[in-house]
């Protein structure tokens, strides 16, 4: 029960008069990474907003390292957890280095400026995200795949011990999706950083996360590992569409292929 | 090093406007006459009671309505979002005018009662087109400006039909007043609005760091440790003073807000650590300079500065509102 990252106990979030999670329990252990798949509309996003606080509850509640979500300050939460949305929403007039300053927020007091160690730690996080080449660079003058991996640098830059991704790859050329998903299992395997993904590409490593969790409808319909989600039974369930796998002959893995297999 | 180059060229502007538009207007004055061993009495009535506060209450108005712009601007994440533009001023200008009125005489300890009337109005329309924009369910921008418009045209209005109801006497001088005019300022002007100005920049100041996270986008910004609520709270309170105090002395006086910060974030960048002073410096500069050319262009004869800033202000309006810089903040 102490090991709970998260405990999510009947969750259910309605916005704008619609309900967009209904009644959702599961809980996450500390160290453990969860991928949250499903179709599109199926609540994936909301999910993560409300995880972070940024959508209200309806009903329900969600614990957070044992403490009620509700009872941390958006500071000290920002000390431990750190977001990158889903990427294109809004043109950021700043350049990257300033970007990635901004995180170091809830570290400021209110007349403290940014000290040395800010500096570092902003640096520091540039380059684990190979980013340092365009610090000052606009933002806005990036491409896609350049823009992703700022903003992960930025939620590294909060020094997080959890990191909520919204679909980092999608609408990536192939080598921004290998370079972000590469950096991810660095990230966790190198400083034990816990991730909790938001997918609707299954071979995108789903795989390699501790945790399944697959959402329609706004509803739980499978918790499990990777290995148990990746039979074509629960995955059409899942997506109501037909599903069959390939081997991988290098790496021996499966690779989830939509619709009937063509012999 | 940049940005303390630029900061201290705007200090510098800002004490040489200072220095030299005392001296400029229609009663010509010059140093020997207010001075000089041989000090002529009217000049120097009119340097010390007249230009002194006339041109102080101009630089903080300027600097206060140039931080009120740019904190709409984080706020709305739109460049064209100001007190003005939004009906702030308009809603300020029908509280003073309503105030006055009636003839009324309300004041709490150190702040006028027309000062108050122009805060409450302030805060009232501030928290109509947020919650229009809320309802909306999101800060689209040609809702919030059209809303904005929608909201100045009726205040201006409700403010025709008190001014209409008004004696021949009184009506002159609501016009005047609307027009945006730093024509009858005393130091009780300078008083008034300087506590008013300092601490609306004091708590801006203090909120750099959340303007800054402001244009990130709502969730962003509450994903790295950002109070929304309270931010928003605090800007609605500090705007809404520092323009009910410059309303009810000046008058509206549109545009400062949107052309000052857009200057400077072109210099400077959009970073509020160099942005707000920047701002500040400028707008004061700014509109002393503007509220000189009211006393010098047409002299004897005096125009209010609010027409010389809409003179400025309306193209530069145009200009942003089809910028290519515009369009991609706005998208």
């Amino acid at each position: 029960m102490t090991d709970a990252v998260f405990d999510i106990q009947n969750l259910t979030v309605v916005l704008g008069g619609k309900r967009i999670l209904s009644a959702l329990d599961f809980t996450l252990h500390a160290g453990e990474s969860l991928v949250i798949v499903g179709p599109n509309g199926a609540g994936k996003s909301t999910l993560l907003k409300a995880m972070l606080r940024l959508v209200p509850v309806q009903s329900g509640e969600i614990y957070f390292k044992g403490r009620s979500l509700k009872d941390w300050s958006r500071r000290e939460l920002a000390q431990h957890a750190a977001y990158v949305p889903q990427a294109g929403e809004r043109a950021i007039p700043y350049s990257v280095y300033e970007f990635v300053l901004m995180a170091r927020y809830p570290y400021l007091s209110t007349f403290a400026a940014l000290s040395e160690k800010d500096h570092a730690i902003a640096a520091e996080a540039m380059a684990q995200a190979e980013v340092e080449k365009f610090a000052h660079r606009p933002l806005y003058n990036l491409s896609g795949g350049e823009r992703q991996k700022v903003f992960i640098a930025a939620a590294l830059a909060q020094c997080p011990d959890i990191l909520f991704l919204d679909e980092a790859t999608a609408f990536l050329d192939y080598r921004h999706q290998t370079e972000v998903l590469s950096l991810i299992t660095k990230l966790r395997r190198d400083q034990g950083v816990s991730v909790v993904s938001v997918t609707h590409d299954l071979n995108q490593g789903a795989l390699a996360y501790d945790r399944v969790l697959a959402l329609k409808d706004g509803q739980k319909v499978f918790f499990g590992s990777p290995a148990e989600l990746f039979r074509s039974d629960i995955l059409e369930n899942i997506y109501d569409t037909s599903f069959h796998f390939l081997e991988d002959s290098e790496s021996g893995r499966s690779i989830v292929v939509p619709g009937k297999a063509v012999l | 090093m940049k940005e303390h180059r630029l900061l201290l060229f705007f200090l510098l502007l800002s004490a040489v406007v200072l220095c030299i538009s005392p001296f400029l207007g229609m009663t010509a004055t010059s140093l020997s006459g207010v001075f000089g061993r041989h000090a002529d009495a009217l000049e120097s009535v009119v340097f010390w009671r007249i230009r002194i506060p006339r041109v102080l209450t101009a630089y903080l108005a300027g600097g206060g309505l140039a931080l009120s712009g740019m904190a709409f601007q984080a706020l709305f994440r739109n460049p064209l979002a100001t007190p003005f533009t939004l009906g702030v001023s308009g809603g300020a200008a029908f509280g003073a005018a309503l105030y006055m009125r009636l003839g009324l005489a309300i004041a709490l300890p150190g702040i006028g009662g027309s000062t108050l009337a122009a805060f409450s109005g302030a805060v009232l329309v501030i928290l109509l087109a947020y919650w229009l924009t809320r309802l909306q369910g999101g800060f689209a921008t040609h809702t919030l400006l059209l809303a904005g418009v929608a909201l100045s045209f009726f205040l201006s209005s409700m403010i025709l039909a008190l001014q209409y109801s008004a004696s021949l006497h009184d009506s002159f001088r609501l016009v005047r007043w609307l027009m945006g005019g730093l024509g009858m300022v005393g130091y009780d002007a300078v008083l008034s609005l300087f506590p008013l100005v300092a601490t609306g920049a004091v708590v801006l100041f203090l909120l750099r760091p959340e303007l800054d996270l402001l244009l990130l986008g709502d969730d962003l910004a509450m994903s790295r440790g950002m109070e929304l609520q309270r931010t928003r709270l605090l800007l609605f309170f500090s705007v809404s003073l520092m323009v009910g105090g410059i309303v009810s002395v000046c008058g509206p006086i549109g545009f400062v807000g949107m052309m000052v910060p857009h200057m400077c974030r072109l210099l400077a960048g959009t970073g509020h650590r160099t942005l707000l002073p920047a701002s500040f410096l400028l707008g004061g500069a700014f509109l002393t300079l503007c509220d000189t050319g009211a006393r010098i262009l047409f002299a004897p004869a005096e125009i209010p500065v609010g027409v010389i800033t809409a003179l400025l202000g309306g193209p530069f309006f145009l200009f942003l509102l089809f910028s290519r810089n515009t369009r991609r903040m706005l998208r």
